[in-house]
């Protein structure tokens, strides 16, 4: 079956059964894999993409569900060589040991700062509730997410504002 | 892990699937968000001929009043549940639940009404239909039916939903005076299947309560609609005694059996236990509705 979908803005197709699963699609289809396989059975959220905006397991998903959508991986954070605030965060804050879950992770925070531009910690363990960490206890990913939101506002404050700000010596 | 091999079909109108599903009954199965269905796909617990992707049908997930009820449609996400601002006063018992649907990943491409009519025993829809009194509105090439849930659900994952059918709407009786419901559930970890849940639903006339409904979840076969204790509170004063009867005869009326998650005693007393918080909490919103 043909399958078509925009993944990281780039126009890509196959030629699928229809039992293959969006992850598989997009680990051994489209090489990028930098989204995991944790448990395979919808319970660890390592697998997280975002399909039309929204945060999915994509192991509990196939790929021929998504035809036609627009579909943003891990690969499709950083724009160019230049970090996403996301991924500054979680490295500013240490939100990461081993890695496995972090693509994920990344997703949700980015997605969650998107909709609650000031996530309280509450909202954030809210929001990650699908998705297992065993390294870092949360608090880092949580501290993580935070920092991410702050330099989003901050990049979005008008660039007289923004100078005062850099000029406080924050 | 991959599911069996499968034919798939993702008909553009509801005329189209119906048909498709008259042709291929019991050898097809409905999938709406999949969130139920795929894992069953993977373990190879479900393996039929051919899916019928239902999930991209237009016009199937709105949420709105009409007539004296509360229309769900079929393709109505947990997450739309989740973020109507209207649900939070006009049925705060389906916020209470929806927080309660495994994590926020699954909420957003899981749907009520393909929750219901997976018919898991563990599933929390179920028995807040049972209390709710809701329908469901089912269509096929003869026509449309109305189904209530009382009674919809026959065993573990078997529904009277008929091989033609398919679910376009949930509907949820609005209530006539000031009602109020609640969802407890207990859990060992934030999306896990309940240990125990139960919904309570009531409403009030005057002093007395006119409605009750309450459903108990994962305590048996499928949910339970906890009959005798909802007589025991309709036409009375919610005082203590009546309440404590109530959530005595609910737990009467659970079979759980021991498992992973708690002794079979364990359970029908936390269910004696949520009836009693449920009925509390809903009393009290009842009572904060102006009638």
């Amino acid at each position: 079956m043909k399958v078509s979908m925009r993944v990281n803005g780039a126009e890509k197709s196959g030629d699928i059964e229809p039992r293959v699963l969006l992850v598989d699609f997009i680990r051994t289809n489209l090489g990028l894999t930098g989204t995991h396989v944790g448990c395979d059975t919808s319970s660890c959220g390592a697998c997280t993409v975002l399909v039309n905006g929204d945060p999915v397991k994509s192991c509990t998903l196939l790929a021929v569900q998504v035809d036609g959508s627009e579909v943003k991986t891990i690969e499709g954070i950083a724009q160019g060589a230049a970090l996403a605030p996301i991924q500054v965060g979680f490295h500013e804050e240490h939100g990461l040991q081993c890695g496995f879950c972090t693509p994920g992770m990344m997703l949700i925070g980015e997605e969650l700062i998107s909709r609650i531009p000031n996530p309280t910690d509450e909202q954030i363990r809210w929001a990650i509730s699908g998705n297992i960490c065993r390294c870092t206890g949360y608090m880092n990913i949580v501290k993580a997410v935070q920092h991410a939101a702050k330099l989003t506002a901050t990049a979005k404050e008008p660039a007289g504002k923004e100078a005062a700000m850099a000029g406080g010596g924050e | 892990m991959f599911p069996a091999a499968f034919d798939y079909a993702a008909p553009a109108t509801l005329v189209e699937a119906l048909a498709l599903l008259k042709q291929r009954g019991d050898d097809a199965k409905i999938m709406a968000g999949g969130q139920s269905l795929i894992p069953m796909l993977k373990l190879r617990f479900a393996q039929p001929a051919l899916v019928i992707d239902i999930g991209r049908l237009p016009a199937m997930n709105g949420i709105a009043r009409h007539n004296g009820h509360l229309s769900i449609g079929a393709l109505a996400r947990h997450v739309d549940i989740e973020r109507n601002a209207d649900l939070a006063w006009l049925c705060p018992i389906l916020v209470d639940t929806v927080h309660w649907i495994s994590d926020p990943l699954v909420r957003n491409r899981g749907t009520m009404a393909g929750s219901v009519c997976h018919a898991d025993p563990s599933g929390d829809w179920g028995s807040v239909m049972l209390a709710l009194d809701a329908s469901l509105i089912a269509r096929s090439e003869s026509g449309e039916r109305v189904i209530p849930a009382d009674g919809f659900f026959q065993g573990p994952f078997t529904t009277t939903l008929r091989p033609d059918e398919i679910v376009t709407e949930i509907r949820i009786p609005m209530p006539g005076g000031p009602a109020g419901g609640a969802y407890n559930k207990l859990e060992r970890k934030v999306g896990d299947f309940a240990t125990v849940a139960v919904a309570v639903h009531i409403e009030l006339s005057g002093s007395k309560i006119a409605k009750a409904g309450i459903g108990l979840t994962a305590v048996g076969p499928t949910n339970i609609k906890a009959v005798a204790a909802e007589k025991a509170l309709i036409g009375h004063e919610p005082t203590e005694e009546v309440i404590a009867e109530a959530a005595r005869l609910a737990s009467e009326a659970a079979e759980p059996k021991d498992d992973i998650r708690g002794t079979a005693a364990y359970k029908k007393d936390i269910v004696r236990v949520y009836v009693l918080r449920g009925l509390r909490t809903a009393l009290g919103r009842a009572r904060e509705v102006k009638a």
